[in-house]
């Protein structure tokens, strides 16, 4: 419900405040959608906000199962277009916030887990580990192991003593 | 927002039409039809017209050469992680020896693309699939992970990604939790192009792979199989792979 709030709010700034927008600066409330290249949708900003994942979805099944490899919505071409930068020029990952897939998917609380599969970026860029963004990186600590390993070599001894 | 969820095999004929894949088909005359699909027919994907199939010449490959592993590796981004025992591998060299004679062959094993999948009868999610070409996939937007299709396949050609992943090819995504396997390529396949394994044993001059169509009675496959004997891995299990082997 939050969620579909949110969602309904950001549409609401996104579409209202493009005349406004225009008089102002753009509201430091919305999110900043990385710039692209390349041509614009031919549906238009407003239908690819809205319908993105169904396209994507809908796409991919035509590649996975009839083969189709020249579709509209396809994930990988998504990042020939989208692919953005941080301050330095470099592009970044689904791991930065500057990722054109969070700019928006952040501010409404969404995540997705493509990434852990799909780079999200064009081929040839190097992704680093955490490029999917999907656990946070918690660092285990020596102790831990330790007591796993203790776990287990305990659970060993007492197999060894039911075969006695 | 109150969308409709549409499963893979459960496309629609509308949302196919609606699709950029749109078909215009015409008929010349009864039994003959011209089918358009906006580029040339090599853009056409699946085709039920088509089955794909290798056959791999036993006596042609060298037991000191991996390239077709090598090659695939690389074409599709999987590789070792220090765990061999649960490391990804969608090709191996396998060495068989005949205990009475003392004969060794190596061969390659890949997943057989079976024409009856035991693979795809187990998978509870439909994730795994048989194209209407006969390449049997993963689709791992659907896969659970339960790896029953790894249980099922005679020839353990699936493996189960363990790790988190980095640096995949964009045109062979692929993430911890989910089963793969040989793709033959389909990447490649789809426009018109060979398996990279089957491109890398022809560069180093055994050419002990043949990639083709086994529906077509003219194809070099097809020519190979209806004059030489051959024989399917496993031919007891009645799964009229599309991998077959030579000389063996
Ligand atoms: C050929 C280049 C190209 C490709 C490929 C492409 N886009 Fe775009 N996209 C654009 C351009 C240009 C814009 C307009 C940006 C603007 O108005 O500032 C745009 C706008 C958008 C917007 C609206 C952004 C906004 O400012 O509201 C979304 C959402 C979007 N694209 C998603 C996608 C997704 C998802 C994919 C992959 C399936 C994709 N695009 C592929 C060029 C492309
Ligand atoms: C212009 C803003 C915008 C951009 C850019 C954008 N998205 Fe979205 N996306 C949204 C919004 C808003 C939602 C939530 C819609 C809803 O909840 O109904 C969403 C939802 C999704 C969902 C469905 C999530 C779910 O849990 O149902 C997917 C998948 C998705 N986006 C993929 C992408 C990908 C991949 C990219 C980058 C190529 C991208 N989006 C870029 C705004 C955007
Ligand atoms: C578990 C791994 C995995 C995850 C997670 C995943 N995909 Fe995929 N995806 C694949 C594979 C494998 C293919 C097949 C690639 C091919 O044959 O070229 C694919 C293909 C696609 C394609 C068609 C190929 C292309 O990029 O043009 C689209 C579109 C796509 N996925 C969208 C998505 C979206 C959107 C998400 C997140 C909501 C997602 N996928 C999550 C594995 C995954």
């Amino acid at each position: 419900m939050i969620l579909f709030l949110r969602f309904t709010l950001l549409c609401v700034l996104l579409i209202g405040a493009v005349p406004a927008a225009m008089a102002q600066d753009r509201s430091a409330l919305l999110p900043d959608i990385p710039a692209a290249t390349g041509e614009p949708h031919a549906e238009g900003n407003e239908y690819w906000r809205r319908n993105h994942m169904d396209l994507m979805r809908h796409d991919r099944d035509l590649t996975m199962r009839e083969g189709n490899r020249k579709i509209d919505a396809s994930l990988k071409g998504c990042f020939d277009c989208h692919a953005a930068k941080d301050g330095e020029g470099t592009i970044v990952t689904y791991q930065s916030e500057q990722h054109f897939c969070r700019a928006c998917h952040d501010y409404v609380a969404v995540k997705v887990d493509c990434f852990m599969c799909h780079r999200s970026t064009p081929d040839g860029v190097d992704e680093g580990a955490p490029h999917a963004a999907l656990v946070p990186q918690i660092p285990l600590k020596e102790t831990d192991i330790q007591s796993v390993v203790a776990y287990l070599q305990q659970g060993a001894s007492k197999t060894a003593e039911a075969k006695q | 927002m109150n969308i409709p969820r549409a499963k893979g095999a459960e496309l629609s004929r509308r949302d196919f039409l609606r699709s950029g894949a749109a078909v215009a088909t015409t008929t010349l005359a009864p039994g003959v039809t011209l089918i358009a699909f906006g580029g040339s027919a090599a853009e056409a994907g699946t085709d039920a017209g088509k089955r794909w199939g290798l056959l791999i010449d036993a006596n042609k490959c060298d037991a000191d050469c991996s390239a077709c592993v090598t090659a695939c590796s690389d074409e599709n981004g999987w590789k070792g992680t220090g765990n061999p025992e649960t490391d990804a591998q969608w090709i191996r060299k396998v060495t068989l020896k005949n205990t009475t004679t003392g004969r060794e062959t190596s061969l390659p094993v890949m997943c057989q693309h079976c024409e009856e999948p035991p693979c795809v009868d187990v998978c509870p999610t439909g994730a795994s699939f048989k194209r209407e070409d006969g390449i049997v996939l993963v689709d791992k937007h659907t896969c659970i992970g339960c790896r029953y299709c790894m249980m099922a396949c005679p020839f353990k050609a699936r493996s189960f990604v363990h790790e988190p992943t980095t640096n995949q090819k964009s045109h062979a995504p692929r993430g911890q939790g989910t089963v793969e396997s040989c793709t033959l390529c389909v990447h490649r396949v789809d426009q018109g192009g060979t398996p990279a394994c089957v491109e890398a044993c022809a560069a180093t001059g055994h050419g002990a792979i043949i990639f083709g169509n086994l529906k077509d009675p003219d194809s070099d496959i097809s020519k190979q199989l209806a004059g030489y004997s051959s024989t399917a891995l496993r031919p007891d299990l009645d799964l009229n792979p599309g991998v077959r082997y030579t000389n063996l």
